[in-house]
């Protein structure tokens, strides 16, 4: 019998996303499911119910019916506790959780014997991406964050020259380079402003750099640094080094977009009352920390305050200003999760604890809380795809091992062996040989240089041109035919003359069917 | 008629105009002034040697007349070739240049003008010049003759391995040896044509054997491997007439021949050696291909299906192999080429170096079919880019995209570099069947799931995916 999911309409107010969409409730039909949507569930993000009865969901008037039937149920923010009193006992909930924020509702949904699976606790490993919605809400939040700060800010963001006087570029500072610091990045230097940003790590310069913006480090690296101290406690010294860095920067910015978080703690106060007070007036900060208390000490979380003339935006539901798009993505993260799930395409889930992915991400298995998870296994040594990290050592040894010190000893072999057949020649070649030889040697010394150079795409025609180049050995036989001797005795001239003659036409055949290829072939390179 | 020291100065003209020549090549744009460089450099170089002092007036129609044939001969030639047969040609060309080494050896071998004031060491060491001059001109022609006989499908493109080849082949170099001890105590003329006539047909026979053994993945080597020779017969015919002019110029095109050669066994991660012994995977790697044969699902797809897959993509990678050079699809792949960048899809080519049956074969033809050579990439250059590809597109390549070679250490071409194409997401293999390449080596690539097969004449096919594009 396929399992039902079920998709309630979000209950807290101001929400606006949906848990799935009509194009992945079709998904979800192939992989055998059944798929309720409460009413009106995707009214706020412009899905209409026909929508989804059109892609194949039954439409449920009433949440209670929804709950009770589920076998599974979709929903974007934790269920409240009325919710959970519905749930029908040993049902399954794949939500945002934020399982050590809410412990009173862990405990009620361990009541119900249910199956939680966690989106917030996706492991961060590559093969989780497709389902890692954290990421996409923060994708969307970066992206918004730009947009809300643009509807408050009195300027246009891109430099323009009008004939009615030049605007300057807005300058847009970003503290904090993760998933939402570079989708505002992107977002920002779209919209044509000048794009500054701040991370304290140093590796995600290349990645501020790729997106258009300027990176901004914090010289503190040789005294606070040291043996990768930084990395999660800043020193005292360095917490120094970023505020001026930061003061500096909000006093030149027009826009300052904050998005700094340590999981599991309060947001770091970066941007202090100070600088809020030395910015230029119509200044906008948006702080994305909002919710988790915020980056600037001014923030009021949830709402748009205005103080000392900059407007400090401190909304926490920016994906769900964005419906449309962060149910779309959502919903799709859940769809891969839910593949994940149902490898059989049966229209039954299987929470196979063994996987580490669908492991990390259940927080509550039939009833028992099994949050936290274990620390993920390194991938270091993984059982199952033994077949590639083996393959690649080999590689590169057969690379690198192969021809660093082989390449030594050869020199050494060639320069020996060189040195004694110059040795050789030099004791017993008369004179007249030598002057050829050194021609000779100084000649293939030239051509290796040249031919280096030659570029890999001409190949090709270098061998056809070096071909027709080498007709210069006609000169062996023009030399042959007749030269100024007086009638030497016994010159057998019949046959050299045959034997020239013959030579002259087989390289004049190569030299000018050589030259005329290679122009034909030449000519055909074009950009 | 010119003075001495003038043909001189004119040699000298001539040998920079060539190296010139060889530098313009560095890149397309100053290709074309190069080629006439060389031109340029060869008309002086005859021009003064004819009106120079070796040449009297009496020896002009001897020498017009001939040029004159070759000349309506080789520009003919160069006119008809189709440049899918550039390989061909530039082989038969090696072996007129090698033939023309040995007739003008034996011609100055028998001329007393040439070697009646040669004394003592000199006499020894102008009479090693013509015998080493003969022996590379001779295996240069046989060697030559045979490439083009192999190229132009004349002759079994497989190896041919006679038993204890290595044997007849030292039997050979010690034959030659002996010769040539006899050769330079001989007297007279007539004492020395023996071991000069049996040398050559010893180094006849060695240049036909040599390369029957080589099987035709490894023509590249081959075919620069005689320009190479080339270039030294062009060499020890100068050492031969004490003329600098064909020394310079002969070790110029000898060493471009060599660097050649080694930049396509470097591409093939194969020893020179290896190469020239002859025949792939006969020392013991046939036996560890056939035991690590990849099992799995091959999945076919239709032309109508590859263009669905073309239309949907951003990035495609076409790789081009000898299957697209047979099939002469170099134009269709042009044209769809041009249909995809007009749809804005970013396409652009991997060149492998040894893709195809002579270095830069590949560009060649594309550059024919007029596709921009921006858009056409060493491997070095676009293997990175795999991964962000949306379709990669292999045409009639085989061992140049073998994963193999990466993944599999017993593999007879493991090490050797290859086209990542399996990054790609979706890769499609255009292929008559599921023979193996020359290599002999089964491809896991054919077995991957992010693989399609798209089995069929590769210029059919392309027709078939451009008539669907177009739809």
């Amino acid at each position: 019998m396929a399992q039902l999911i079920g998709v309630p309409r979000e209950t807290a107010p101001g929400e606006k996303r949906v848990a799935t969409v009509p194009e992945v409730v079709e998904r979800l039909v192939k992989l055998g499911f059944r798929v309720g949507v409460q009413s009106g569930a995707g009214e706020a993000a412009n899905f209409a119910d026909d929508t989804y009865r059109a892609a194949g969901a039954e439409i449920i008037p009433e949440a209670e019916q929804l709950w009770v039937t589920a076998d599974i149920v979709f929903k974007v923010r934790p269920p409240d506790l009325d919710e959970v009193v519905m749930l029908r006992e040993g049902a399954t909930v794949v939500s945002f959780i934020w399982p050590a924020q809410h412990p009173l509702l862990m405990d009620a949904l361990a009541a119900k014997q249910a199956t939680v699976l966690a989106m917030d606790s996706v492991p961060r490993i590559s093969r989780a991406q497709k389902l890692d919605a954290l990421s996409s809400m923060a994708n969307i939040a970066g992206y918004r964050a730009v947009i809300e700060a643009a509807h408050h800010f009195g300027r246009f963001f891109t430099g323009q020259i009008t004939a009615a006087g030049k605007v300057p570029p807005a300058r847009v500072f970003i503290i904090g380079a993760g998933v939402a610091g570079l989708a505002a990045i992107g977002a920002a230097s779209g919209l044509g402003a000048i794009v500054r940003a701040n991370d304290t790590r140093p590796e995600v310069a290349d990645q501020v750099k790729s997106l258009g913006a300027e990176f901004v480090g914090v010289e503190y690296q040789e005294e606070g640094g040291g043996v990768g101290g930084y990395a999660k406690v800043m020193s005292e010294g360095f917490q120094r080094a970023q505020r001026e860095v930061f003061a500096r920067e909000a006093k030149d910015a027009d826009i300052v977009i904050t998005t700094a978080l340590i999981p599991g703690k309060p947001a770091p106060k970066l941007i202090s009352a100070d600088m809020v007070r030395s910015m230029k007036p119509g200044s906008v900060i948006v702080d994305l920390a909002a919710e988790q208390g915020g980056n600037c000490e001014l923030t009021v979380p949830g709402e748009v305050a205005v103080r000392h003339g900059v407007t400090i935006i401190g909304y926490t539901d920016l994906p769900s200003r964005l419906a449309r798009q962060s149910s779309t993505l959502y919903a799709t993260n859940l769809l891969r999760l839910t593949e994940e799930l149902c490898k059989q395409k049966d229209g039954r889930i299987n929470v196979n604890m063994d996987d580490e992915v669908i492991r990390g991400t259940t927080v509550i298995k039939d009833g028992t809380i099994t949050w936290p998870p274990p620390p993920p296994k390194l991938s270091a040594a993984p059982p199952k795809p033994a077949a590639k990290p083996p393959a690649a050592p080999p590689k590169a040894a057969g690379h690198g091992a192969a021809a660093a010190p082989a390449s030594a000893r050869a020199t050494a072999i060639v320069f020996l062996v060189a040195a004694l057949l110059f040795w050789l020649i030099g004791a017993y070649a008369p004179a007249s040989f030598l002057e050829h030889f050194t021609v000779f040697v100084l000649a293939c010394f030239v051509g290796y240089m040249v031919i280096w150079n030659v570029t890999p795409a001409l190949h090709t025609p270098l061998m056809s041109v070096t071909n027709a180049i080498s007709s210069i050995i006609t000169i062996g036989a023009l030399v042959q035919v007749a030269p100024p001797i007086g009638e030497a005795g016994a010159r057998p001239t019949d046959w050299i003359i045959a034997l020239a003659v013959v030579s002259i036409a087989l390289v004049a055949i190569n030299m000018f069917g050589g030259f005329s290829v290679t122009q034909r072939m030449l000519q055909m390179f074009r950009k | 008629m010119m003075p001495a020291t003038l043909s001189t100065v004119a040699y000298i003209g001539a040998i920079i105009l060539f190296i010139l020549s060889l530098g313009g090549l560095s890149n397309p744009e100053t290709s074309r002034r190069g080629n006439v460089y060389g031109m340029i450099g060869m008309a002086i170089a005859v021009l003064a040697t004819v009106f120079g002092p070796q040449v009297t007036k009496a020896g002009l129609p001897w020498i017009v007349g001939p040029m004159a044939v070759g000349a309506a001969i080789g520009l003919y030639a160069a006119r008809v070739v189709k440049m899918t047969q550039m390989p061909e040609l530039v082989a038969l060309m090696h072996s007129l240049v090698g033939l023309a080494a040995v007739l003008i050896g034996y011609a100055n071998y028998i001329d007393p003008a040439a070697t009646a004031h040669f004394q003592g060491a000199e006499k020894t060491i102008h009479e090693l010049e013509i015998y080493i001059g003969v022996l590379i001109g001779a295996v240069t022609f046989s060697g030559s003759l045979i490439a083009f006989g192999k190229l132009s499908a004349k002759i079994t493109g497989k190896p041919v391995l006679i038993p204890a080849r290595h044997w007849i082949n030292l039997a050979g170099l010690l034959g030659v040896i002996y010769c040539g001890g006899w050769f330079i105590h001989t007297q007279s003329v007539t004492e020395g044509m023996t071991p000069l006539l049996i040398m050559t047909l010893i180094a006849l026979a060695f240049g036909v054997h040599m390369v029957m053994a080589i099987g035709g993945a490894d023509m590249p080597v081959v075919v620069s491997m005689l320009n190479s020779y080339s270039g030294w017969a062009a060499a020890a015919t100068g050492f031969m007439l004490n003329n600098d002019l064909l020394i310079v110029t002969g070790a110029l095109v000898g060493s471009s021949g060599a660097i050649l050669s080694y930049i396509m066994c470097r591409a093939m991660n194969r020893n020179f050696v290896a190469v020239i012994a002859g025949g792939f995977g006969t020392a013991g790697g046939a036996p560890a291909a056939a035991g690590a044969a990849p099992a799995g699902e091959v999945h076919p797809i239709t032309a109508p299906e590859t263009a669905e897959l073309l239309r949907g993509a951003k990035h495609v990678i076409i790789v081009p192999g000898y299957g697209m050079a047979v099939a002469q699809a170099q134009h269709t792949v042009y044209e769809i080429t041009r249909f995809l960048r007009d749809k804005s899809v970013n396409v652009r080519f991997g060149i492998h170096p040894v893709a195809g049956r002579m270095p830069g074969h590949m560009n060649v033809l594309l550059a024919e079919a007029k596709v921009p050579y921006d858009i056409v990439l060493e491997m070095d250059e676009i293997n990175a880019d795999f991964p962000d590809t949306d379709v990669a597109m292999v045409i009639g390549a085989n061992d140049i995209v073998n994963p193999a070679a990466q993944e599999d250490p017993s593999s007879p071409i493991a090490g050797m570099p290859v086209l990542e194409v399996w990054q790609a997401k979706t890769v499609v293999v255009m292929k008559r069947s599921m023979a193996s390449g020359y290599a002999g080596v089964d491809n896991p690539l054919f077995y991957k799931d992010n693989t399609r097969m798209l089995f069929g004449d590769a210029k059919k096919m392309l027709d078939e995916v451009l008539v669907a594009l177009k739809a």
